[in-house]
């Protein structure tokens, strides 16, 4: 494969139509660069396993005899004397859309290549993402003490458990991965591998500002997964 | 979209961004104030697709791309929901078997 230094412009050939470019030789997605077409893809895969996380939530909800215990309820917060439903999800939820807006114009930064600015601001995300990852662990510690296990819990269905770990913590790990790979870029950001096109330590493979793009779309993939947990799980 | 190719300006994404967090507080406010029943489930599936789709396509650029590319993400997910729809009749069948098993064994 070419590899593609950071000073060459990719031409974008005129779109010729769906048909026509599934069918063309060598290349289906023109203009579209290597790396981020496999994230696609991997996303794409990624989808899939959350979707059947999800499926297998409903399944096991609708097929229980026992009350699915009350999500309002059991992730309540109290603030002084008065129960708050649901207060950290909130929290969480608006620090991860917070996280994919800095995201969002880190990768702005990039195609513009400010270097400092999408070093800040990917450095920002993390930030975000550590805090959401932190606040994850205070809530299953929070679940387990009140006796949450993935085979019994003491407000219903027991199946409750066992899906409330597997799925927030399945989500969880991605976050935590999304946030070793954004302080990593962050630096590469930061110490201006992408504009030197400096060959990273791993993949010995020049750097690029496509990177950030390709960091952003698993950002905000986490974000949207978490989109579709916060309806499913906490809100249904 | 190839890098130098793609310069939005910095409105959309602020403007996404509200949208963003104005379609979660309204989500929150569907549990905060207990709505029931269809209400509750029809407004949680449509802040979530507006979510969904805002980040889809203006956060992750998906607007921008080519057909070629958008449809080779979009089309295969479509076969999640025949899977739901399957998933969907398959937990009733259990629901029904356990009843009847709990019945008959009186336990």
């Amino acid at each position: 494969m070419e590899e593609s230094a950071s000073t060459v412009e990719v031409t974008i050939p005129p779109n010729k139509g769906l048909v026509t470019e599934w069918a063309s030789d060598q290349k289906a997605f023109k203009g579209v660069p290597w790396g981020k077409a496999m994230m696609w893809i991997f996303l794409v895969s990624d989808t899939f396993v959350f979707s059947i996380f999800l499926i297998s939530y409903m399944t096991v909800r609708f097929s229980t005899k026992a009350e699915w215990p009350n999500p309002s309820e059991v992730f309540a917060l109290h603030v002084g004397h008065v129960s708050v439903p649901l207060l950290l999800i909130a929290i969480m939820t608006f620090i991860l859309i917070t996280s994919s807006g800095t995201m969002a114009l880190a990768v702005k930064y990039g195609y513009e290549k400010n270097r400092k600015m999408c070093a800040i601001l990917m450095l920002a995300t993390a930030v975000f993402g550590a805090s959401f990852v932190g606040m994850q662990a205070f809530e299953w510690t929070k679940l387990i003490m009140e006796g949450v296990r993935p085979w019994e819990n003491p407000f219903g269905a027991p199946q409750f458990g066992s899906i409330s770990f597997m799925v927030t913590g399945f989500h969880g790990t991605h976050v935590t991965i999304g946030v070793i790979f954004l302080f990593i870029m962050a630096r590469k950001a930061w110490r201006g591998d992408f504009d030197t096109g400096r060959r990273g330590f791993f993949t010995s493979q020049k750097s690029h500002y496509e990177a950030v793009e390709i960091m952003g779309l698993y950002w905000h993939f986490v974000d949207l997964v978490w989109v579709f947990i916060f309806a499913f799980f906490y809100l249904w | 979209m190839a890098e130098g190719t793609q310069q939005h300006p910095l409105k959309i994404y602020f403007f996404v961004w509200t949208l963003l967090f104005v379609f979660s507080a309204f989500s929150y406010l569907v549990d905060w104030f207990q709505f029931q029943g269809y209400l509750r489930w029809g407004l949680i599936l449509l802040f979530m697709l507006l979510k969904a789709g805002f980040i889809c396509a203006i956060f992750m650029h998906m607007w921008w791309e080519r057909l070629a590319i958008k449809f080779a993400i979009l089309v295969p997910c479509f076969a999640i929901l025949v899977f739901v729809f399957i998933m969907w009749h398959e937990s009733f069948y259990t629901l029904i078997v356990r009843k009847l098993f709990f019945l008959v064994t009186g336990s």
